[in-house]
């Protein structure tokens, strides 16, 4: 029994290296120069080339790129936490034909790919002078809100109507029911909707790349995207760069490890 | 609130006013312009099924359907053995376990896009660094063939996600009560005996799961696969959410475009109803 304990745990920690294997790598290759690079990916470093990330980091307009991140990843949750949880507590204090016809039409609108809509909705938005960081944050809560919504309406069905009930006759109207009683009770699953969405709108790069045009306004995989084609034969400069964008994942990853496979793993299961 | 009070519309309105105007809409359009020759400005004449008979006669496209079912084949299949897999092995109270689960978990939290980089370093460089190193012929050019272009994918694809599935398979592997486990173990079923017979039908839920959210998520491939082979050599090694945009944004044929999204939906929709009916009748059964 010792013994298969033993094996197991030797297995675990072997699979472990393996995964984490191809950031070592990147990250080791990161402070060689070309010429080192170019002998060999497996040894460590002679000596430690900061210049590489100096360089990664002005090319990249690393800070003005990490802000565009920031600013359309923050706008983008915000409102489809708000919204949808709104909606969310509308369909689910309603009980009827409309309401889970709309709820249905959510749902459903899940099994839509991005690849059947981007083309017409890339057309239109342009039309209407839309093409804009600002368009894109809409666009996240039309594309967002669907699953949000989901998880929302399944959270208010475990809070009992008794509340709303109180409150109203305490004379409050409907928007302070929700505000101040119903949204602070959901907060579990707005952990959760707010996580996913991070992951997803963070790391999104195919609509950005059509909507965003103006350079400046470019997300991180945006400019990654851009940073890569330009350094592909300098491996040791794409390193760097590809250091520098996961960054700000692995520390968020750091200090919200718990919440963040719990929020993953309630969404998916849910 | 009920349906005909103002309040009930106004707390739907940002929501149903984003996604009309962000999918159904598009997606609406979109399907007229498809039987047209629209071409990104002015609408065109109505072609009728033109388009759709010649998307179903597009070498190139009905290649890259065939890719995308293959690799998704490959990739359900590995991605969903290896989380389960990891997840038996981090559930087994060995100390790293929580170390574990967060290295196994820790790609999902990256970008196709930066992944596929980070993987074409390996497969181009380092791979080739440790075929010099071991006399290894096969490590040599990987990427600049079809089939090292299919596997590098799929590797890339299993390495990302296996993480993500074994969260999944860990939620339900804790719903498995001990106590059925350890009478099983007194009155003497083996290791296999358990696994086969108490915990595989425990989790069979869990599979419904997997199974739509790996399959979904590799047929509608597209960053890290632009990221790691960009669809070559030739075209090879690409998948269709790539073909689609290629003929819409680099040969600038929208309408054309267009009806190979249709289909695109349709087979996506049709796959997606079709597994989850067959593996809610399963898990009644069992």
């Amino acid at each position: 029994m010792k013994w298969k304990k033993w094996r197991l745990e030797l297995l675990g920690v072997l699979l472990g290296l393996i995964w984490i294997a191809p950031f070592y790598l990147m990250f080791v290759n990161s402070f060689k120069t070309q010429r080192e690079l170019f002998e060999g990916t497996l040894n460590l470093p002679s000596s430690l080339e900061f210049s590489n990330y100096i360089e990664a980091f002005q090319e990249m307009n690393f800070l003005q790129t990490l802000f565009n991140s920031v600013l359309v990843t923050g706008f983008s949750i915000v409102i489809i936490i708000f919204f949808s949880a709104m909606a969310a507590y509308a369909l689910a204090r309603t009980k009827s034909k409309v309401s889970t016809v709309i709820l249905f039409i959510f749902i459903s609108a899940m099994l839509i790919p991005f690849q059947s809509v981007m083309i017409p909705l890339v057309s239109l938005f342009g039309e209407i002078d839309l093409l804009n960081r600002g368009g894109l944050i809409f666009m996240y809560l039309g594309f967002g809100s669907s699953l949000s919504i989901f998880l929302y309406h399944g959270a208010m069905n475990n809070i009992p109507e008794t509340l709303d009930e109180a409150a109203r006759i305490d004379g409050a109207n409907k928007f302070q029911i929700f505000w101040y009683i119903i949204f602070p009770m959901l907060k579990p699953i707005t952990v959760t909707v707010g996580i996913l969405n991070t992951i997803w709108i963070w790391n999104d790069y195919l609509l950005p790349s059509l909507v965003i045009n103006s350079p400046g306004s470019e997300t991180i995989p945006l400019r990654m995207f851009y940073f890569f084609g330009q350094y592909t034969t300098q491996w040791h400069l794409a390193m760097a760069g590809l250091t520098l964008a996961i960054l700000p994942v692995i520390i968020g990853y750091f200090f919200a490890q718990r919440a963040i496979i719990k929020g993953v793993t309630d969404g998916a299961v849910k | 609130m009920r349906t005909r009070d103002l309040s009930y519309w106004l707390f739907l309105t940002p929501v149903l006013f984003a996604l009309t105007t962000v999918v159904i809409i598009p997606l609406g359009v979109g399907t007229y312009y498809s039987f047209t020759e629209w071409n990104g400005i002015t609408t065109g004449d109505f072609v009728g099924f033109e388009n759709y008979i010649n998307a179903l006669q597009d070498q190139r496209f009905i290649d890259s359907l065939w890719f995308t079912i293959k690799f998704s084949i490959a990739s359900v299949i590995l991605i969903n053995v290896i989380g389960l897999s990891l997840a038996l092995i981090v559930t087994s109270k060995i100390k790293t376990n929580n170390l574990l689960r967060t290295v196994f978990f820790m790609p999902n939290l990256i970008g196709g896009l930066i992944l596929g980089f980070i993987w074409q370093f390996i497969f181009i460089r380092v791979f080739a660094n440790i075929g010099q190193a071991f006399g290894i012929e096969a490590m040599q050019g990987w990427l600049s063939t079809t089939t090292t272009g299919f596997w590098g994918l799929v590797i890339l694809m299993s390495w990302q996600m296996s993480g993500y599935i074994m969260v999944i398979y860990i939620a339900y592997l804790q719903g498995v009560s001990k106590e059925l486990i350890e009478a099983a173990h007194i009155d003497g079923a083996s290791a296999w005996q358990r696994f086969r017979h108490i915990v595989f039908p425990l989790v069979a839920p869990a599979f419904t799961v997997s199974m739509f959210l790996t399959l979904s998520n590799t047929f509608k491939l597209y960053d890290q696969n632009l990221a790691l082979t960009d669809g070559g050599p030739y075209n090879s090694t690409e998948m269709l959410a790539m073909e689609i945009y290629n003929t819409a944004f680099v040969q600038n044929s929208f309408a054309y475009a267009q009806s190979k999204a249709v289909i695109f939906f349709i087979v996506v929709a049709a796959i997606t109803l079709v597994q989850v009916y067959f593996n809610k009748k399963r898990e009644v059964q069992m």
